[in-house]
């Protein structure tokens, strides 16, 4: 249905930011002093316009609004239009990246007040915000695909923000390749798309997938889910996102936490027309998510780095996500829910972190922190809403939002739902050892560090976020979110759980509490070294190597590569370079050996006119003959 | 008792070629009468005027055949039959007068030799004798040059024109005989001038045997010197299949002597060479385009029905043409001789548009006939080739035009205008896009592709890569090589050679960026009559 109203402008959410960032980093210098009130208010003017968008689409009978803005590629029988697609699912992301960003972008004036670059640092947030919203509101898989390169671009420039640094350079870089492996998966999977049905656009390949081949339609949504994974930092693509914490860490709240990495999640729900027709590229995507919600668990139990913990659960919530996702119709919004309360209370412990290493000289070393509480007391509080939020404490956001996801998942397969239940217990253990260490036990802070209190700046937003990890469950009061969202995610038939929902809950918050007891009596009860114990088992050497996933990635696909190159370059100067050369050698001595022929006699040249014209007439003779 | 008739002729219509043969013949006779000082001015003014006047009358003709309109005429046969004023015939009589016209200015270039033409001063004096001194420091000159060139022009006019054996024999003569001489009347190394003009001469008289034995034998198979009833003959397939194959061979033959084709090139690099650069130019350009006009008329008219007996030997020709021609110039150190055999090598790209052949009911609209990107080849290859043969006019050393590649060393140091206008023809040669080497060279390979003869263009295509190497070779000869010795010197041409150079050029330039209008015009009257 085409939009009316504000809904036909909704293009200004994305041009406002747009602008926004054009304006910073063509301006230069002249824009430094004001350039950050710039940044942030184009954000906050998005939020607001994001907001009445979606009020209109709640009152409409039809919630799907289509805007055409013009065309973007018209070639052959390649026709794109570029188009904005605002219905339930877009809106959704529209608030949480719109809001989540206003607050980041105000937690960042205060946090990046003391850097020389905080223009840039808002101008490539500004950028990222207006790909994001691109990614999310585009009614094409082509112009998702615009969004998906662009937010790719942000998160490589954020990442090396730093860019002085090796490791941040690196970081950034590995970010770009990993993330181009799923990219890859993304492009094939439009180009089959092109290819078996001549549509990119989601209402023309919603109304013709059905049509094509089973196995096509199992390539397309395992393209899409490797797509996914490189985005979303899923098995096995997921070496990148511990690394990318080398951006400040707004941005690691923002783009690694809270909107970009989901993006593989929005892809997915936003394809359901696509993977309702595959149960098997479905499966896949949920033992993905298995596999990843568990090993980003691992991960975080055993890192010392508060920003490494944070990035280990966020690998494993979207994991979780990734896993409903892959339940089908039964588990998109659940899916979605998730990743809106994500959004919250991971945005949340992540600014938090962020207000603790900006109290302690920016040390990111857990060992060295220790009864932080009495120091900074809001961000103790707000710290702890998200903690308690992410471990499913009764009545947070993550008890509504996990809870359903696990059930959900014992329901569909009894196996997923179990290790989704044990994840559950891990995230209670390695959360609480975070909070143990850094705002409990024995202060173990460095000589020169006095820990103090974020200005107000920093804090405001925390409280908001705080609010919300307690108070965003309430959407799905009513199961509104699910109704909300049904126009995208179809609505799932009513099956009963193995057991009844309030027992699964009581288990899920047994097995939670299970892992947090663990960590009172390994962590909280005893005396905590300043340096990381070197004796450790086998687990924790395997978590803090990331479950050597970069020694995979160097043993099965760096070092292959390098000799697959080295051979390629041995080949390319070997048989090509000595082939053509050789050719050129050839082609001289041939000219030499010709040139012989021309001797200078007249009487030489004579003959060969003889030969030649016996030559010519030889030619029509056989000719005529054969 | 015998009764004679008078032959009707349409005067106007064959008017160019009565004009280039009158201003020859009104040329002999200033040689004559006219004071030696004053000649050279008569006879370069009234040369020039009679080609203007030629061109003006070949465009009124050529707009009478109405090209613009959707069913051309098509032309029309003249002089009882002798001649056909058809759109090929005109267009090629327009190219040859033009290019005339610049052969002219080149023939009167007396700057580079400091107040003389480039031509002997005296031929009849024997080189290095006293004679010869005194004819060089009398300051004597050879105005008979311009005549010759006019006779010359005119058999060029006549022969892709000729619908009779007999004339196009006549045609072939009068084109070559001033040939052989002027080929020998260099002012410079003379005996290598007279060395090639023996050569030229004894060979294309040989070639001319076979071609005059070749027309004796058609004759005999069809009983006719007219294409139109050999064309008939042929296809109805009456007559001795021994004699048709036969003639057709010894025929082509002739032909593809005159074209510099292999195996019958061996003559070109050694006249290129020793000929006067001015004359070699002059033949570069203006005999390939008439000698393929009158190869496309003679076997698309006169043996166009039986070509799937001729056509595989004209692959072998072209293929052996284009990959001899492309290697044998890799190790020429002469850029003359080099750029025979680049001429040699055209020859082969020439020859594949010439298998672009079809029925006329197959060719569907818009597409290139093999006339028409045969035709636009030639137009591209003889703008870029007079105006690279004046460019080596002007580079030179004590010992007057240094042909040597060793000399051409570090020229865009000593003079970047004439080493980047050098550098951009031979790039076009090479058939770089945005010249007019480019345009040609589509134009043939897919009139040729079109046509079934793949196989030809990917041996077109390979002997390309082989030919633009030793193009580039030279332009990093020029530029990027340390100068030897005193190095290369340019030596300013007076606005003649100056005048040519930048038309050669512009043409070379144009025909590469915007070569719609001139396709189209070759598209809408690209049609031999019959």
């Amino acid at each position: 249905m085409p939009a009316d109203g504000l809904l036909a402008a909704s293009w200004l959410l994305i041009a406002l930011p747009l602008a926004g960032a054009a304006v910073l980093l063509l301006g230069g210098r002249r824009t430094d002093r004001w350039g950050h009130l710039l940044g942030t208010a184009t954000v906050v003017a998005s939020f607001v316009i994001g907001l009445l968008c979606t009020f209109q689409l709640a009152g409409l009978e039809e919630k799907s609004v289509g805007v055409d803005l013009f065309t973007f590629i018209s070639a052959g029988s390649l026709d794109v239009r570029a188009g904005l697609l605002y219905d339930p699912l877009s809106a959704v992301f529209v608030l949480l990246i719109t809001g989540v960003g206003s607050l980041i972008h105000i937690y960042s004036i205060g946090y990046m007040a003391h850097d020389p670059g905080r223009r840039r640092f808002f101008a490539y947030l500004n950028l990222f915000i207006a790909a994001m919203l691109l990614l999310v509101l585009g009614n094409s898989f082509v112009a998702l695909y615009v969004g998906w390169e662009g937010v790719g671009l942000a998160s490589y420039l954020l990442i090396a923000f730093w860019y002085t640094r090796p490791a941040a350079a690196t970081a950034a870089k590995k970010a770009f390749i990993m993330n181009r492996v799923g990219d890859v998966g993304l492009t094939l999977a439009i180009f089959l798309m092109f290819s078996q049905l001549g549509t990119t656009s989601y209402s023309g390949v919603f109304g013709s997938v059905g049509t094509l081949a089973g196995g096509t339609v199992t390539a397309l949504g395992l393209l899409l889910l490797l797509g996914a994974c490189g985005k979303s930092g899923q098995f096995p693509l997921q070496a990148w996102l511990p690394d990318a914490m080398e951006g400040p860490t707004p941005v690691s709240a923002l783009i690694h936490a809270a909107t970009m990495v989901t993006a593989g999640v929005y892809l997915i729900v936003r394809s359901q027309f696509i993977f309702e027709y595959t149960s098997d590229a479905r499966l896949a995507v949920a033992i993905i998510g298995t596999i990843t919600l568990l090993m980003g668990a691992w991960i975080g139990c055993a890192k010392d780095d508060i920003k490494k913990v944070l990035a280990g659960s966020t690998m494993s919530q979207i994991g979780y996500m990734i896993l409903a996702a892959g339940l089908g119709v039964f588990g998109y919004a659940f899916a979605i829910f998730h990743l809106l309360m994500h959004g919250f209370f991971k945005a949340n412990m992540f600014l938090g972190a962020g207000s603790v290493m900006h109290g302690t000289n920016d040390d990111v070393n857990m060992r060295h922190y220790g009864a932080l509480r009495k120091a900074m007391p809001v961000t103790f509080i707000t710290f702890a809403m998200g903690y308690l939020a992410i471990i499913g404490f009764p009545g947070f956001d993550g008890f509504w939002s996990k809870d359903k996801i696990i059930e959900t998942a014992l329901s569909q397969n009894l196996t997923l739902g179990l290790c989704a239940l044990l994840g559950a217990g891990v995230t209670g253990f390695y959360m609480t050892r975070l909070m143990l260490l850094t705002f409990f036990t024995k202060e173990r802070w460095e000589p020169d560090v006095h820990p103090h209190e974020s200005p107000k700046v920093m804090t405001v937003p925390l409280m908001v976020l705080a609010a919300l990890s307690l108070l965003g469950g309430l959407v799905l009061l009513n199961d509104w979110i699910v109704t909300f969202l049904s126009p995208v995610t179809g609505e799932a038939p009513h099956e009963d759980p193995p057991l009844p929902a309030l027992a699964i809950s009581a288990i899920a918050v047994i097995v939670v509490a299970i892992g947090v007891a663990l960590a009172w009596f390994l962590v909280g009860k005893r005396e905590v070294s300043r340096t990381a114990p070197e004796k450790v088992s086998v687990f924790t050497a395997a978590g803090r190597n990331d479950l050597y996933g970069d020694a995979f990635n160097d043993l099965v696909i760096v070092e292959p590569g390098k000799s697959f190159t080295g051979g390629l370059a041995a080949f390319d100067r070997g048989t090509v370079d000595g082939g053509f050369e050789g050719t050129g050698r050839a082609l001289s001595g041939l000219s030499g050996a010709l040139r012989l022929a021309q001797n200078g006699f007249v009487r030489s040249y004579a003959l060969s006119l003889l030969a030649g014209a016996a030559l010519v007439l030889l030619a029509l003779v056989v000719v005529n003959l054969a | 008792m015998n009764t004679f008739d008078a032959p009707t002729i349409e005067y106007f219509t064959v008017s160019p070629i009565l004009i280039v043969l009158g201003v020859a013949t009104l040329g002999v006779l200033i040689e004559a009468f006219v004071p030696r000082g004053r000649r050279y001015l008569v006879q370069v003014v009234l040369s020039l005027v009679g080609l203007l006047a030629a061109i003006v009358t070949t465009v009124i003709v050529f707009n009478r055949l109405n090209p613009g309109a959707k069913t051309p005429k098509g032309g029309k046969v003249v002089a009882m039959g002798a001649l056909a004023a058809d759109g090929p015939a005109l267009f090629c009589w327009l190219l040859i007068l033009v290019l005339a016209v610049l052969s002219v200015l080149l023939f009167a270039e007396r700057h580079l030799e400091g107040g003389v033409t480039s031509f002997a001063g005296q031929a009849a004096a024997l080189p290095g004798t006293e004679a010869e001194r005194e004819a060089s420091t009398k300051g004597l000159e050879h105005t008979e040059v311009f005549p010759l060139l006019m006779f010359a022009v005119a058999g060029m006019l006549m022969f892709p024109a000729a619908i009779v054996l007999l004339a196009v024999c006549v045609a072939l003569e009068v084109l070559s005989l001033p040939l052989y001489l002027l080929c020998g009347l260099a002012r410079r190394r003379r005996l290598l001038s007279q060395e090639a003009a023996m050569k030229y001469f004894l060979l294309g008289a040989f070639s001319s045997g076979f071609f005059v034995y070749g027309i004796a034998l058609v004759y005999g198979y069809s009983g006719s010197m007219e294409f139109a009833e050999i064309a008939e003959a042929v296809s109805a397939q009456t007559g001795s299949e021994g004699l048709l194959l036969g003639g057709i061979a010894l025929m082509a033959v002739g032909l593809l002597f005159k074209v510099g084709a292999v195996p019958f090139h061996n003559w070109t690099p050694d006249v290129y060479q020793g000929a006067p650069t001015a004359v070699t130019a002059f033949m570069a350009a203006s005999t390939k385009v008439a000698a393929f006009g009158a190869l496309l008329r003679l076997f698309y008219v006169a043996f166009g029905a039986n070509r799937t007996e001729w056509l595989p030997m004209i692959w072998i020709v072209a293929i052996l043409t284009m990959v001899v021609g492309s290697v044998l110039a890799l190790t020429q150190t002469d850029i003359k001789r080099l750029l025979a055999y680049s001429s040699i090598a055209h020859a082969g790209f020439i020859l594949t548009g010439f298998l672009g052949i079809r029925s006329l009911n197959v060719v569907p609209g818009g597409s290139l006939t093999g006339i028409s990107a045969v035709l636009f080849y030639l137009t591209t290859y003889a703008f870029t080739t007079i105006a690279a043969f004046a460019l080596v006019t002007v580079v030179r050393d004590g010992g007057g035009e240094a042909t040597s590649l060793a000399r051409w060393q570090g020229l865009g140091k000593e003079s970047p205008l004439v080493a980047g206008l050098f550098a951009f023809l031979l790039l076009a040669m090479a058939g770089i896009p945005l010249t007019s080497g480019f345009t040609g060279k589509w134009a043939v390979f897919a009139a040729a592709l079109s046509a079934g003869a793949w196989p030809v263009v990917i041996v077109a295509v390979l002997a390309s890569a082989v030919a633009a190497y030793f193009y580039v070779k030279v332009i990093v000869l020029m530029f990027f090589s340390e100068p030897i010795g005193e190095g290369p010197s340019v030596t300013n041409p007076s606005v003649l050679t100056g005048s040519v150079i930048a038309v050669g050029v512009a043409a070379t330039l144009l025909l590469g960026i915007v070569p719609g209008s001139l396709i189209d015009l070759l598209g809408r009257v690209g049609v031999f009559i019959r």
